[in-house]
């Protein structure tokens, strides 16, 4: 391979006698080399570009009273974010006597059996849908760009009436992975209508009820309640 | 008694084949893979289901560590020196053009702005040591975060923001960066994270 064939033709005599020289090149320093150079890449670059989660926000701009999206009574879920990874959630809105009742809060975790499930059952609709989209998708008889534009039309439909509309409080206590998490659950359960919402007292003071914690407690709450 | 002739061999391995291969792999690496960027301090980022890449250009990214230092970096070297050229403006402090080249060439940077022309002094070694302990401060006395973000908006439009943030960080601290973007109207943002391991979300779903 790294030789070369040098033909040096001497005649002499008539005789036609070739001398064969070999060049061999080594080539072990060159394989050092490269060696080195793939270890530098290798640690000093990174072959994955991160992932990243596109979110919107709502502006703080006021809103005018009717102007406001009503969230109806029967598809709103709040799932609230505690400490140590806990999740509390309850559907619907919270009356008065319901804020004393501690059984109004469910507890959950961050697992699939957790809020996962309860979320994929209440936007079961959509997500039939979505599946026999993929399906398709799967298929080859839709494009990806088909599917993207029918699988956030189904989103808009169903919002419209069945599917849940989300609010994430998350406590003070709970840390950016479950926020992430919990994002990351509204994307697998394909909900289309979600929101992160500052903790109201009344959610404080259910997840006391709930937790016995004051920690979840405003001061002002502590004081008044004298603990 | 004959001499036992032991016959010599040459060990000769020709080299040739590996070097081919190894150029080939070197050449994979150097097309394929992005320079990993120098941070002050070393995050873990949540790992999602999201797999959405994060654009190549014009990203200005937020760093949160864990104890609430913000750091920021953008991709662009020019729109750097223009961005602390507006923010020392706001301050009333003047940097030279020699200030502002050595600025734009940090890969990262986080600290209260009258403390940069002390910092540019410094040593190499020595900026990243302290860099560490500083970071942008984004109290409600005196929210510098917002004003680079702010100007940072003015010198590139196109600019997108892009947090990171380690997993452990509290709500409140992240929450708080979330309102300084929202008192800008900057509504469109992503969050940083890393692909989960294993799953993806249409495991989840069957």
């Amino acid at each position: 391979m790294a030789e070369v064939n040098t033909d040096k033709g001497g005649d002499k005599g008539g005789k036609n006698k070739q001398k064969k020289v070999t060049l061999r090149v080594d080539f072990t320093p060159m394989v050092d080399m490269n060696m080195l150079l793939i270890t530098f890449f290798m640690f000093c670059t990174s072959l994955s570009k991160p992932q990243t989660m596109e979110i919107n926000m709502p502006s703080k701009d006021k809103i005018n009273e009717g102007e406001e999206n009503k969230v109806r009574e029967s598809s709103a879920v709040t799932i609230l974010l505690g400490k140590e990874d806990k999740v509390y959630y309850y559907l619907g809105m919270p009356t008065q006597e319901k804020y004393e009742d501690p059984d109004f809060l469910s507890e959950s975790d961050y697992s699939a059996e957790g809020i996962r499930a309860l979320l994929l059952e209440k936007n079961a609709g959509v997500n039939r849908l979505i599946k026999e989209l993929k399906v398709k998708l799967q298929a080859k008889e839709i494009t990806d760009e088909e599917f993207k534009l029918q699988s956030s039309e189904i989103k808009k439909e169903a919002s419209k009436t069945t599917a849940p509309t989300v609010m994430i409080k998350p406590t003070d206590e709970s840390n950016y992975k479950n926020l992430i998490d919990v994002l990351d659950e509204m994307q697998i359960c394909n909900i289309a209508a979600y929101a992160i919402i500052e903790l109201a007292d009344g959610d404080r003071y259910m997840l006391f009820k709930k937790t016995n914690d004051p920690i979840y407690l405003t001061e002002a709450q502590r004081q008044e309640g004298g603990y | 008694m004959p001499k036992v002739k032991v016959k010599r061999k040459s060990t000769f391995i020709d080299m040739t084949a590996m070097s081919d291969v190894t150029v080939l792999l070197l050449t994979f690496f150097m097309l394929t893979s992005t320079f990993i960027k120098k941070e002050p301090v070393q995050v873990s980022t949540p790992s999602s289901v999201s797999e959405i890449k994060i654009p190549d250009v014009d990203i200005l990214t937020v760093l949160i560590e864990p104890s609430g230092k913000i750091f920021m970096s953008m991709d662009r070297q020019d729109n750097i020196a223009n961005v602390l050229k507006k923010v020392g403006e706001d301050y009333n402090i003047e940097f030279t053009d020699l200030q502002l080249k050595k600025f734009s060439l940090l890969p990262s940077f986080g600290l209260a702005i009258d403390k940069v022309k002390s910092f540019l002094e410094l040593s190499t070694d020595k900026q990243d040591e302290t860099l560490k302990t500083l970071g942008i401060p984004n109290d409600t006395i005196d929210n510098q975060f917002k004003r680079w973000i702010k100007h940072a908006r003015e010198v590139n439009p196109d600019l997108r923001i892009a947090i990171k943030a380690d997993r452990t960080t509290p709500y409140p601290i992240v929450s708080g960066v979330m309102n300084d973007l929202r008192d800008l109207r900057e509504n469109r943002y992503n969050l940083i994270t890393s692909l989960k391991a294993g799953a993806n979300a249409d495991a989840a779903l069957n």
